[in-house]
């Protein structure tokens, strides 16, 4: 599904990622978990393709395509979905209006009949029902006024009208609660949790990954990954901290 | 009485001289006068859409709780100015909502002298600009309030989007506050689209150019917000927004 090797990568001329390499099959979550700094935010943005985040090494390739020359929305419809460790908010454009432009810009990159007004509220009822969003939310303008846990229920509303192949989730469960926790948790399972999709869960937490079961879970510390391993691996880290766990 | 401006008057100090001189005089110092009895409402709008230069100037005199609600798109090809002066009786009000949109190096701009010549008048402009190439968009708002307009509540609000480094935008308010029992707001700020927002859109499939597009929209929206002719609003957003087709 994603594989990344050896991937370099600046922001403003200082080099954030240094050799970075990973592959997520399908069918599979994985966590990645690291200090402060590490450079967790950087490697989203850059599979995101944001303005700024220059690869200056290495290949990413996405069910087989190159996904550093596609452009953001490019990447959107072939299937990537960014879940932002800080959503971003956009006075004057309501959310409905917003995600129904973004689903239907998706299906006409892919060919596909755009949805009609009515097809687009069903979905985006079904999708606010799940994650438990007041759908007179959507309503409102792209995440202005929400909270904290609000903004961060609304990126996984996104995620569920979108239906992506693989999602990057940055520090979802930052700002969440424990109830909204669990909403938030269940709801990435009954998205996400199927043979032909996949999950990097960016986390700091051990206790996303009691809802969301990570199939591997890899430290990221200065710009590489330094560790992998299964389940237990995050375990641990939540016990003995990032130090210690490192050095071992 | 009447005489040619030059660059030392403070209301034209931003006009295309060069263009203006192509304007018959008559035009340029000439008013049309329309007087609003107690109580009536007049609701005007102008879509200054000229390729040649153009100076239209709108003299209006409102009687006790009558209104007046102006709106206006200039999206002139060639220097074009609106001047609305407004006198209030007691409880009057004065809407004026304008966009000021374009490229090219032309000058488009808004004039307006609010006078609160007696008590419980009340007044409001909201005025987008959106400029690029060398254009530059202008809003020149003097408001004077009598010594006895008391209790008079006026507010001025004047935002501007630059989208290339060339254009500019000149915000001009001018308030002469005669009466101390006053309400008199404003505001002015110059920015750029929000490259945030454009990467959010970006990232959930949404191309640049319709993201463009609906930002700024957006940031129009206050602009025509007041205008309760929801066919009348459209046809003026339409206007605003085919100016956008041309930009780069
Ligand atoms: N816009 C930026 N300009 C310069 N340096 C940045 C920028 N954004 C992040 N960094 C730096 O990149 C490093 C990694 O940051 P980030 O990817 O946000 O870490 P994490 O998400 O793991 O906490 C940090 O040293 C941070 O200071
Ligand atoms: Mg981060």
């Amino acid at each position: 599904m994603l594989k990344i090797e050896n991937l370099h990568a600046e922001i403003g001329g200082k080099e954030i990622l240094k050799g970075l390499s990973l592959e997520l099959g399908a069918g599979e979550v994985h966590a990645i978990m690291g200090p402060n700094g590490a450079g967790k935010s950087t490697l989203s943005y850059v599979l995101g393709g944001r303005p700024g985040y220059e690869v200056t090494a290495g290949s990413v390739t996405f069910k087989g395509e190159d996904l550093l020359a596609m452009d953001p929305h490019e990447r959107a419809a072939a299937g990537f979905f960014l879940g932002f460790q800080y959503p971003v908010e956009i006075p004057g454009v309501s959310n409905v209006q917003f995600l129904r432009e973004a689903l239907n810009s998706q299906r006409r990159e892919r060919g596909e009949q755009p949805l009609t007004g009515g097809e687009f509220l069903k979905l985006a009822k079904e999708k606010a029902a799940l994650l438990k969003l007041d759908m007179e939310m959507l309503k409102r303008p792209v995440n202005v006024g929400f909270s904290g846990g609000e903004k961060k229920r609304n990126e996984m509303v996104q995620m569920g009208i979108l239906d992506p192949m693989l999602a990057v989730l940055d520090e979802t469960d930052s700002g969440l609660d424990i109830d909204a926790l669990k909403v938030v948790g269940e709801g990435i399972n009954a998205i996400m949790r199927k043979p032909e999709k996949a999950v990097l869960l960016i986390t700091h937490y051990q206790r996303l990954l009691d809802y969301v079961k990570p199939d591997h879970v890899h430290i990221l510390a200065a710009g590489r990954i330094v560790k992998s391993g299964g389940p237990e691996l995050a375990l641990q880290l939540e016990e003995e901290g990032y130090d210690e766990v490192m050095a071992a | 009485m009447s005489y040619m401006p030059t660059i030392h008057d403070e209301e034209w100090r931003y006009a295309d001289f060069d263009a203006l001189e192509t304007v018959p005089e008559a035009q340029v110092t000439g008013w049309s006068e329309i007087a609003v009895a107690p109580g009536e409402v007049l609701a005007r709008s102008f879509v200054l859409d000229g390729a040649t230069p153009d100076v239209q100037r709108l003299r209006v005199t409102l009687g006790e709780g009558a209104r007046a609600e102006i709106f206006a798109v200039n999206v002139a090809s060639a220097y074009a100015r609106l001047e609305i002066e407004v006198t209030l009786a007691p409880k009057a009000h004065f809407e004026f909502g304008g966009v000021l949109i374009g490229g090219g190096d032309v000058t488009r701009e808004f004039v307006t002298r609010t006078l609160h010549a007696e008590p419980e008048a009340t007044s409001n402009q909201t005025v987008r600009a959106v400029h690029w190439g060398t254009a530059s968009g202008n809003y020149l708002g003097r408001i004077d309030v009598a010594r006895h307009a008391q209790k008079t509540d006026a507010a001025q609000d004047f935002k501007g989007l630059l989208l290339e480094k060339g254009a500019s935008a000149n915000a001009k308010p001018e308030l002469e506050i005669f009466a101390d029992d006053v309400k008199c707001a404003h505001g002015a700020t110059v920015g750029q689209l929000d490259e945030m927002a454009r990467y959010y859109m970006a990232s959930r499939g949404i191309a640049p150019d319709v993201a463009k597009h609906l930002l700024i929209r957006a940031f129009l929206a206050d602009a025509l917000a007041a205008l309760e002719d929801e066919a009348e609003q459209e046809r003026l957003f339409d206007h605003a927004l085919a100016a956008l087709e041309q930009a780069a």
